[in-house]
């Protein structure tokens, strides 16, 4: 019977409003821990059942009550009819209470097996889960699962709430031992909290008051501990990143990009990147309907506008310069199957991650994983509610984070191409790196030949130096003197190795080793299309420069040797690198932890601190003339 | 943001901004479905924060009975001049030969011509293929389980058994020709969010939820206000003046007036604080038969 007297009076909801934070939440629980009667609860205690719904719930309760003749509060909360006459829940669905203090979504999620990806979504907006254990029965197969999923999930705040204490004589015992259970089992899990709390939903029980049949409990109330606990993920700490939804331009001379900051702070006058493209701009304002804002967090629907015309469109994500997402189009990830239809490696899908679609396909299943044992299991395919380790790769490079770093940005869908049905959930875990196979073709017209086409004579111009020592800026201006002279050129950097040539290497000194091999060897094929190539890498071994000098022929190779202090270097820290290094955040970084070898023969030295880029630049102009690789003008 | 209002409404706002530009960006031809009332005037102002400084890319639809409160079709008039939005009105011309009414068809087949028909020829006259509504899933069961990204067969019939999971923010779009989906940006609300939120906003709504002095006559236990002369009395029926206000708004002869002092939001809030009765309890459609909110949005009802 209800018992338990309305706990929220209706004007302290009203008068603290505005200090009033949201707190999203999930139950899980089988058909009999009383999973719907708790919600019920809740509803009824936080005074959310009115009249007319009672007089409802009354009629119904004598047509489909397992109650007797108390209301059966459960029946409020299953709302189809299918579902009712089969008295179980079959999908997610959400529900709204407020106490003085918070507003609470709450996704009631099932218990079945069947039914996993209904809980995958239930969880998936959720910061706190409360996971119903029959004090009969103790801990269960299903409580193991569904912790399982709220963990894949991220969800780092549990409540066990044991249920049905009035069953076992309200045994301090009973609970001491599921509790116990319980936290050994979650033990790997990696739950930040985990709150136990012994109650009868149905009697009211601890719930929102305080049991006077448990003096030995001497915790809180589950209201008191959902209003109180703190679950907040700190998004607003980590690195800005902002997936652009909607390119905003209502006339000529307003260009904005819209949509919901993911996590980080953004001001005006913050230097931004264009995670897919490299481009760099500032951010000039933050526009909103309520006027401009100084400052936008995570969580906020906003619309930026930049210094620069930067070619920005919806899915791509802007980012700080200095803490950038990753850029791949391979990585591994969790994925949950959601569809009746197997998952097939190598089957295109479309994947959605944030604002942007592009086709995927998996290309590995590792393994799957059995929720009940967490064991690892062989597949070759996925069936429905199945969950797996698997690699994917994706038609373009996609800018990510890892999920368990970010939600917004490191989890996505996979949509069947043919039913549109989403078929898949995915977090990401990390980029992946792989080489790629090589084909050799036999050419028949030769180096010379191009070049006569171009009209120029190709070379190699090799920036070397530190990180941060000015070979990007000056290589930039020496390629637009270039340009104006007609020569036709290829700017090879980092950026553009990195992210697709090279992205299964690190920075160890074999991987630098082999990355610069690889970076001789497109110069020599640019070289060989009669191309001027500028090749910009700190490349810091004597022995790979000598190398990549080898690969083209006498003459061919300008070594341009862009000399810096590390000092200054680290002063200038461009891209916020150093002071990761210095950290010991970034391992292997060249000046901090790793040498680099100053040239001994380069056919140039540009000493930074005496002139400007723009001067520097002329002088490697000046060499190219000197050495007949430019006419002069 | 603005700043009058507290973090959740900030959070649900930002919410519904990010579900209403995902519609725009995805869509070919979306529209919005404008009821006149309190929640889709929320809607529509979320619009014209979602798209700032352009305006919503798309335009209202308003489906009309022609059993709309006269109130409602002045506010609805004056508010798309106002704001500068395409609005398209559609009435059922078929219902209307047929004289199809509340009083001579009774609720469920007036609702049925000239609600859930007339919608479904819009959508069908226009090749939307997304449409914006203002339903909350606090409304009435069957909307707790609904999606916000609701999808619907090229028929614009429901199947609760096999909706497309939805997670996190990631919603999916996709859509053959002929098929659409339904968008409820205001999901997550709460009838006590959308007041207090219209109050922080000084959003317009229409007067008829402000408590006057209006003709009602009282039937099977609920006050019908008679707003004009459509409304046929029965044998020593006389309407009076009472001073009442709408909870919620729709045909007139089906939804129910509340004898109410409120004359202002404050009134408004406070009374609905103390309330013990929920907000469709007016509304006589809902009430018809167990399930019918379910068994209606099936065959395509909002």
């Amino acid at each position: 019977m209800i018992q338990a007297a309305p706990l929220a009076s209706t004007a302290a909801i009203a008068e603290s409003a505005s200090e009033k934070s949201l707190l999203r939440f999930i139950t899980c629980g089988s058909v009999d821990d009383g999973k719907s009667t708790l919600i019920g609860r809740l509803l009824y205690d936080t005074k959310l059942i009115f009249d007319d719904q009672l007089a409802a719930l009354e009629k119904d309760s004598k047509k489909y009550g397992t109650t007797g003749p108390a209301i059966d509060l459960a029946l409020l909360v299953d709302g189809l009819e299918a579902e009712r006459e089969q008295g179980i829940t079959i999908d997610v669905a959400y529900r709204y209470f407020a106490t003085a203090k918070r507003t609470f979504i709450v996704a009631d999620t099932p218990g079945h097996e069947q039914f996993t990806r209904n809980m995958a979504t239930g969880a998936s907006t959720a910061g706190l889960a409360i996971l119903l254990v029959d004090a009969r029965k103790g801990v269960l197969t299903q409580t193991k699962r569904h912790s399982f999923i709220c963990s894949l999930l991220g969800i780092k705040n549990i409540v066990v709430a044991v249920n049905k204490i009035d069953l076992v004589d309200y045994s301090h015992v009973v609970f001491a031992e599921i509790e116990q259970a319980y936290r050994e089992f979650a033990a790997p899990l990696g739950f930040e909290h985990i709150t136990s709390i012994p109650m009868s939903a149905l009697n009211g029980d601890n719930v929102s008051t305080l049991s006077e049949r448990m003096p030995w409990y001497n915790g809180p109330t589950l209201i008191e501990h959902l209003e109180e606990v703190d679950v907040d993920s700190d998004l607003t700490a980590g690195p800005f990143r902002f997936p652009v939804q909607w390119v905003n331009r209502p006339d000529l001379n307003f260009r904005g990009f819209s949509g919901s900051i993911a996590s980080g702070r953004v001001r005006p006058g913050d230097d931004i990147v264009v995670a897919s493209s490299g481009k760099t701009s500032k951010v000039t304002r933050i526009v909103t309907y309520d006027g401009d804002l100084p400052v936008a967090e995570a969580g906020d629907s906003v619309t930026i506008t930049l210094a620069d015309e930067v070619d920005i469109s919806r899915g791509d994500v802007l980012a700080p310069v200095a803490d950038r997402p990753e850029v791949a189009n391979q990585f591994s990830a969790k994925l949950i199957w959601m569809e009746e239809e197997r998952l097939f490696p190598g089957r295109s899908y479309l994947l959605k991650l944030a604002t942007r679609t592009v086709p995927a396909t998996v290309t590995a299943l590792k393994h799957k994983i059995d929720v009940n044992t967490l064991d690892e299991l062989a597949a070759k395919t996925l069936g429905l509610n199945e969950i797996a380790e698997v690699n994917i790769e994706t038609g373009t490079a996609i800018a990510f984070d890892p999920y368990s770093e970010n939600r917004d940005t490191g989890a996505f869908i996979l949509i069947d191409r043919e039913t549109n049905a989403t078929a898949g959930a995915g977090m990401i875990m990390h980029g992946l790196r792989r080489a790629t196979n090589i084909h050799r073709h036999h050419l028949s017209v030769d180096k010379e030949a191009r070049a006569r086409l171009k009209r120029q004579k190709p070379a190699v111009l090799w920036f070397t130096g530190l990180s941060g020592s000015g070979k990007s800026t000056i290589a930039d201006i020496v390629e637009k003197k270039l340009s104006v002279r007609g020569q036709h050129t290829m700017l090879l950097d980092g950026d553009n190795i990195r992210h697709g040539l090279s992205k299964d290497l690190g920075f160890t000194d074999a991987d630098r080793v082999e990355n610069i091999r690889r970076v001789g060897e497109v110069a020599k094929l640019f070289v060989e299309a009669g191309t001027l190539v500028i090749c910009c890498f700190i490349s810091p071994f004597e022995a790979e420069r000598s190398l990549v000098r080898g690969l083209v022929e006498d003459g061919e190779f300008i070594e341009v040797f862009v000399d810096t202090p590390v000092e200054l270097c680290i002063e200038r820290d461009p891209k916020g690198l150093y002071k990761r290094a210095i950290a010991g955040e970034i391992p292997n970084f060249t000046g901090v932890s790793s040498p680099y070898e100053r040239p001994e023969n380069a056919e140039l030295t540009l000493p930074t601190e005496e002139d400007t880029a723009e001067a520097l630049a002329d002088r490697v102009i000046a060499l190219l003339i000197e050495r007949g690789i430019l006419d002069a003008e | 943001m603005s700043s009058g209002l507290s973090t959740h409404l900030k959070r649900l706002e930002a919410e519904s901004i990010h579900i209403i530009r995902e519609v725009a960006a995805e869509f070919r031809n979306p529209v919005m479905l404008y009821s006149i009332g309190k929640d889709s005037s929320v809607m529509l102002h979320l619009a014209m924060k979602a798209f700032y400084p352009s305006k919503p890319p798309f335009p209202l639809l308003h489906v009309d009975t022609t059993w709309k409160f006269r109130d409602m079709i002045t506010f609805r008039d004056e508010t798309a001049k106002q704001l500068g939005i395409d609005l398209i009105v559609h009435i059922n011309e078929d219902g209307v030969k047929r004289g199809i009414s509340p009083i001579a068809s009774g609720s469920n087949v007036h609702t049925q011509v000239m609600k859930t028909e007339s919608l479904r020829q819009a959508l069908d006259k226009y090749g939307f293929d997304a449409a914006f509504g203002g339903a909350r899933r606090d409304e009435e069961k069957s909307r707790a389980k609904e999606r916000v990204f609701s999808f619907r067969t090229a028929n614009h019939a429901w199947d609760p058994r096999n909706q497309r999971p939805e997670l996190w923010r990631l919603y999916n779009t996709r859509v053959k020709q002929g098929e659409s989906i339904r968008v409820f940006p205001i999901s997550n609300w709460t009838e006590l969010d959308v007041w207090q939120y219209v109050q922080a906003e000084n959003i317009p709504v229409v007067p008829l939820y402000f408590a006057a002095m209006r003709p009602v006559v009282k039937r099977d236990g609920t006050l019908i206000m008679r707003d004009d002369e459509r409304l046929p009395l029965l044998p020593g029926e006389t309407p009076e003046m009472r001073l009442v206000r709408f909870r919620t708004l729709g045909c007139y002869p089906l939804t129910g007036a509340i004898e109410s002092d409120a004359t202002s939001l404050d009134d408004i809030i406070a009374e609905m604080l103390a309330s013990t009765t929920s907000e469709r309890q007016g509304r006589l459609i809902d009430s018809d038969e167990a399930g019918s909110m379910e068994k209606k949005k099936r065959e395509g009802y909002f």
